[in-house]
Formats: structure tokens, C-alpha cells, sequence
């Protein structure tokens, strides 16, 4: 296992009363999402728990692309990774926005 | 004096010759030879008899069926006898087919593909056991049949025989007809090995006269299912890629004659034409025609009334009794079983269809494509003569003049069309694997079997769009070598490729649209589920079948 951290600042604040989601599983080559609201935190903090190890410059750039991306503030996200592909975890962090950030809009 | 007159010249060399090797086999082969009917248990002798020292030799290895028990009796021969022989086949399949090489037999070797026995050919290329000629593409092979790689004796496989020697090959007919029309009517010999002797063929594949030996081979040829995928397999980067095939370039090239490479990202978008495709009004408008194995995964779009007609290098294990029920749909004989045509398939491929969208191992900057890596010489089966633009083709549909247009960059040219040419990868293959590189294995592999070219599958500027999970890459609209590059590394994800993207150049090509992303095309990532699949097991293509497609054992899991 190898534990990876990250944080981005500004962004859009989400608001607190938005319900966590989770999507993916833990399974070989997949993957979990949480993502959470954190209205005490300015930016957004990922922590990342996965099964392969060296990767942590793939994993900084799909973050900070994920950032580029979406520019969330006030969010939690948390990931168990059992190997996953970038192609994967990115497609499930822009579900879990989706359905996140969807939610907040009132879709 | 004049020295012509003296010496007459033979203009039937051939022709004695096979008179000779047939009176040989008979002299040795006695009562076990009952006119064309050979004894199985003096294989052996006939061949030892048939073939002759520094012969070429077609042993008949395809896609699905193998001409196994001559494979196995090939290897047997008396090799103080029967050597030097180069063998000229498009498919290595088999262990035998090396095993001939391995015992001295045989010394040179002209191929297509040999995707089971890849890691073994290089070796023994290496080890300077085999020298090969060339790796050819199907249509290239074939074609030297007829010039200079003309077999004195093939050794074939069908389905049955009658007593005269007419074959009947099933539906896997493949590359028979092919090989027994150069062998024969250059006087060479065709063996045929066949799973029964009946007195009344389904129907006649390949005429007596063509045939000069019929042996019944104690256990019925082996046949490969090697175009059933099972859609549990399928991921959702599978279906994300195949939803963008399906609304980036299927819809708006109006694509209605294709053939699809072998793999799970093909059988994804087979899949998704009765769901994500009929969502999107395609239906009648795209996938009509096709130049394909029948695969199972499309029995849920021929079953939506996507696909009119479908012509076949080959058949597929356990789809035989549904082509039977839809002859409307695949080419089938009076007897009902589907009639399939390696060499007139490929043709159809690359002449008669607008699209060859395929998956690849590795594609370099130029947009060059191989599937050879490092300790593996696989060859190329049919995917360049599909994947390369048809330069002979004078026929327009929309989609190829779309596509022309789209390629052309000086408007002082005549106007022509242009095959769409499609490779699909992830960005990274199994164990991190990089599908984008800077130097294809290719040229190494090259090298080191000292090949006068290296071993590229699809070359880049037959490539027209490269898609990935991160977007599609059009390279016709780039103007120039760097844009190309750029375009290319602006699909390749976070491989290493990718990462050394200039990223500016890359937003600027978005913004021509010569890179699209899933956002660009309003596709909605959460669509992006195994549930969109038509048939998500194998189950599931059973029961569209209405219970005809009966899957082999392996693939059953009920």
C-alpha cells in the first residue's frame, strides 16, 4: 500500500448540506471514490490509499488536471485504489463530481 | 548445326512432375491409396512420396480451422529424405509448424501472422533456425501465391469429401479456395485431410480435379473460437470509448461499410449500436454493411435491424445454426451453412469498406501502429490491408468523400476519397503498460531478425483518428508533422507521451476540433456504465439469439 496526499486551493466552495457520494468499488483494477463536503477547508484535500506503488507522479498529474478540471473548494475527496488505470480513476472522479455537484445544482 | 534444335525444351515440367510424385505414392502406398482415398495410417509414406526436397509447401493454418493431422504427419517425414522446404502459410498456429523447422524439415518460411506462436518464432528466428522471408499482410500473400510463391503441394483441411475428392469445407472455409486454385492449376498437389468420406456433399467448395489426395483424419480438425468475447469482460472505459467512436465518428462520417478489428473495444461499440446508437436515431444510417467473422457480440444489432449483410473471412464457433437462420444477413450456400472467403473478404475490406477501426499495442508520434513487441514476432493477420486507404478505389460514398475532404490540404489537387482508418487504444494496457510511445518495439524487432523493414502494422499516414479514453485525435485535419505530434500526445493520457504534451498546442487543436473530448461531444461520463451494453454476458447474446447461438464449453458458466 502506499498513501498519497494532495491539496488544491481556490475554487468553487460547495455548499455543506450537499450529501457525500461514493461510486466504484474496490475491486482489481477499480476503484473507490468518496467525495465529501468540508466547508471548514478553502480548497480541496484528496487522500489516496492505493494498492500500486511508484506511481505518485501519474497521480499528481491526474489530480491536478482533476483541479483544472472542476476547481472544487470546501470538498473531501478520498480514494481506495486496487490498481486502476488513470483512464479509470479519472473516469470515476468525473462521475463523482457529476453526481456530487448535479445534486447541488438540483438535478 | 543449330544447338536450339538439338535440345528441345520441356514445357511441362510441372505436370511430370506431379505425374511422377502421384505414381510414386501409389507404387509405395499400394492398396492403401483407393484412388484419391489415402489410408490414415500411411499419411506419412504419401507425404514422403508427394513432397520432394526444396519444395514449397502451403500447410494449411487459418484463423479457425487447421489442417492438424497432415501438420502433425509433416513433422514425421524422413527428414534424410523430405528437407529444405520452405513453407508458405498465412497463419502459424500450431505447434507442428514450427516443429517442422525445429526437426530440419523445413528451412524457409513466408507468413501473415502467427499470433499463438509469436514468442517462439522470434526464438527460433533469433537462433537463426528459420529464415524468414517476409511477413505479409493476407491479400499480399495470397497474391504471391500466384507469382512467385507458387506451392508444389498444399496440404488443406475440409469438412468432408466424397469419394471423387470434391471437398466440402463447412462454414470455415477460409483460406482453402485460395491455396488449392494456385497449387493446382500450376500442377503442383493438393492433399486434403477431412473429418469424414460421405457419398452425397451439402455442397461442393473446392471440385474434385483440383484435389489429388483425400485422407480421413482420425479425429476432426481443431477450430479455434477466436472472435467470441464475452461482454462480462467489458469495462467502462470500454463503453466510454465506444459511446465517442459512436457519436465522434460513426454519426458524423454517416459510416455504413466497415469491418472491425478483433478485441473488447470493438465488441463494446457491436454492443452499443441497439442502445447508445438507437438513442441517437443511427439506426439504418450507420453499421448496414460489414466485412466480418460473425461475431457473437453483434447478434444484439443484427437482431435490432442494424446490419443487413455480413461477409465473413471465416466463421466463429457456435454461431453456425444462427447464420443458418439468418440468411438474409451472411452468405450461405443452398445447404444452409455459411460459405466464408479469406482472400474475397479481405478484398471487400479494403476496397468496398469506408472504415477499419482496430485496436494496437503500441502507436509512436507519427501515428504508427504495431502489435509487434519485444520478444514476439505476431505478423500482421488482416488489419493493414483493412487499415490502409484504398488507393485503387474509384467509387464514392459519403463517408469516403468526408473523409477526402478532410485530408486535403492542397486545393489545386483532383479530388479524392479516403478510407477513415481508426485505432483505439487505452492509453495504458494491462500493468501500466504504455500504448504511446516514442519508438515503436518494432525497430528493434526488426533488427535483431534482420528484416529489411521493421514489422509495422498500420502506417501513420494511413491512420485518420486516434481514439482513447481521453478524446479523438483527427489527424486529418492537421497540417503538418508537429500538429500531427501534438495531436497524437494530446490523446495519450498521462503515458509518458502524453505528460510531454505542449499544452497550449493542444488547446489550440481542440479548439479546431481537431481534438475532441468526451465533453466536446455532450457525452455525460455517468452514461458510462456496463448497463448501456446490449448483452452484458454471454448468456445474455444466448437468449438474443432466440437460443441459437450455442457458445462453446469454455465460455459457459451456467
Amino acid at each position: 500500500m502506499e498513501q498519497l496526499s494532495f491539496r488544491f486551493e481556490g475554487g468553487k466552495a460547495i455548499a455543506a448540506t450537499v450529501p457525500a457520494r461514493v461510486v466504484g468499488v474496490v475491486a482489481s483494477g477499480n476503484l473507490e471514490v468518496l467525495i465529501e463536503p468540508a466547508p471548514a477547508d478553502p480548497g480541496c484535500t484528496i487522500d489516496i490509499n492505493t494498492a500500486a506503488k511508484g506511481f505518485g507522479t501519474i497521480w499528481q498529474a491526474v489530480m491536478t488536471d482533476f483541479h483544472a478540471r472542476h476547481g472544487l473548494a470546501g470538498v473531501r475527496v478520498s480514494i481506495n485504489d486496487a490498481g486502476a488505470t488513470p483512464a479509470i480513476v479519472t473516469l470515476r472522479l468525473d462521475q463523482a463530481v457529476e453526481a456530487f455537484t448535479n445534486h447541488a445544482a438540483g438535478r | 548445326m543449330n544447338a536450339r534444335a538439338g535440345t528441345p525444351r520441356i514445357w511441362n515440367r510441372r505436370a511430370e512432375g506431379r505425374v511422377r510424385r502421384q505414381a510414386r505414392a501409389a507404387a509405395r502406398l499400394g492398396p492403401q491409396l483407393d484412388g484419391k482415398l489415402v489410408d490414415p495410417a500411411a499419411i506419412v509414406a504419401l507425404l514422403e512420396e508427394v513432397i520432394e526436397a526444396g519444395d514449397r509447401v502451403c500447410l494449411e493454418g487459418n484463423n479457425q480451422k487447421q489442417a492438424d493431422f497432415l501438420a502433425r504427419a509433416l513433422t514425421a517425414v524422413d527428414r534424410a529424405r523430405i528437407h529444405d522446404l520452405h513453407m508458405v502459410q498465412s497463419v502459424l498456429a500450431l505447434p507442428e509448424h514450427l516443429d517442422v523447422f525445429e526437426r530440419g524439415i523445413a528451412t524457409r518460411l513466408d507468413f501473415s501472422f502467427s499470433g499463438p506462436q509469436a514468442a517462439r518464432l522470434a526464438k527460433m528466428a533469433g537462433a537463426g533456425q528459420i529464415a524468414i522471408g517476409a511477413i505479409h499482410t493476407y491479400l499480399e500473400l495470397f497474391g504471391r501465391y500466384f507469382i512467385d510463391l507458387t506451392p508444389n503441394v498444399a496440404l488443406v483441411a475440409a469438412q468432408a469429401a466424397d469419394r471423387a475428392g470434391n471437398l466440402y469445407t463447412g462454414p470455415n472455409t477460409e483460406d482453402t479456395p485460395v491455396i488449392a486454385e494456385a497449387t493446382a492449376f500450376a500442377s503442383g498437389l493438393v492433399v486434403a485431410q477431412v473429418n469424414e468420406i460421405v457419398d452425397v456433399l451439402p455442397r461442393i467448395d473446392i471440385p474434385s480435379d483440383w484435389v489429388g489426395f483425400v485422407v480421413p483424419s482420425p479425429q476432426a480438425h481443431y477450430i479455434e473460437p477466436l472472435f467470441t468475447r464475452d461482454p462480462a469482460k467489458i469495462s467502462e472505459i470500454q463503453v466510454l470509448m465506444a459511446m465517442m467512436a459512436i457519436k465522434g465518428i460513426y454519426a458524423p462520417y454517416a459510416v455504413d461499410r466497415l469491418n472491425h478489428g478483433i478485441g473488447f473495444d470493438t465488441a463494446a461499440i457491436e454492443l452499443l449500436l441497439p442502445t447508445y446508437a438507437e438513442s441517437l436515431g443511427l439506426r439504418g444510417k450507420i453499421c448496414r454493411h460489414w466485412a466480418l467473422n460473425p461475431h457473437p457480440t453483434l447478434i444484439p444489432a443484427i437482431e435490432a435491424g442494424f446490419v443487413e449483410s455480413i461477409h465473413s473471412f471465416g466463421s466463429e464457433l457456435g454461431m453456425e445454426d444462427y447464420i443458418r437462420a439468418r440468411p438474409d444477413v451472411f452468405f450461405t450456400g443452398p445447404d444452409g451453412s455459411m460459405r466464408s472467403n479469406r482472400a474475397f473478404c479481405q478484398t471487400a475490406g479494403h476496397y468496398a469498406c469506408d472504415m477499419f477501426i482496430g485496436s494496437t499495442l503500441q502507436i509512436d508520434l507519427a501515428g504508427n501502429s504495431s502489435t509487434a513487441t519485444l520478444g514476439r514476432i505476431a505478423g500482421f493477420g488482416g488489419a493493414p490491408n483493412m487499415g490502409a486507404d484504398a488507393r485503387g478505389r474509384r467509387h464514392a460514398t459519403p463517408a469516403w468523400l468526408a473523409a477526402g475532404r478532410e485530408g486535403a490540404h492542397d486545393p489545386s489537387a483532383a479530388p479524392r476519397g479516403r478510407k477513415l482508418v481508426v485505432q483505439m487504444v487505452e492509453t495504458f494496457r494491462e500493468h501500466m503498460a504504455p500504448a504511446f510511445v516514442e519508438r515503436l518495439d518494432a525497430w528493434d524487432l526488426g533488427e535483431a531478425a534482420g528484416m529489411a523493414l521493421p514489422p509495422i502494422m498500420i502506417y501513420g499516414d494511413d491512420v485518420t483518428h486516434v481514439l482513447t479514453e481521453e478524446g479523438i485525435a483527427n489527424l486529418l485535419l492537421c497540417r503538418d508533422a508537429g500538429e500531427r505530434e501534438q495531436a497524437i500526445r494530446g490523446v495519450a493520457g498521462y503515458t509518458p507521451v502524453g505528460l510531454a504534451r505542449d499544452r497550449r498546442a493542444v488547446e489550440r487543436l481542440r479548439e479546431r476540433g481537431v481534438i475532441r473530448r468526451a465533453e466536446d461531444l455532450a457525452i455525460d461520463k455517468r452514461d458510462a456504465t456496463r448497463d448501456l451494453l446490449a448483452a452484458r454476458s454471454i448468456k445474455d447474446l444466448v437468449r438474443a439469439s432466440g437460443g441459437l447461438y450455442r457458445p462453446p464449453e469454455r465460455f459457459r458458466n451456467w
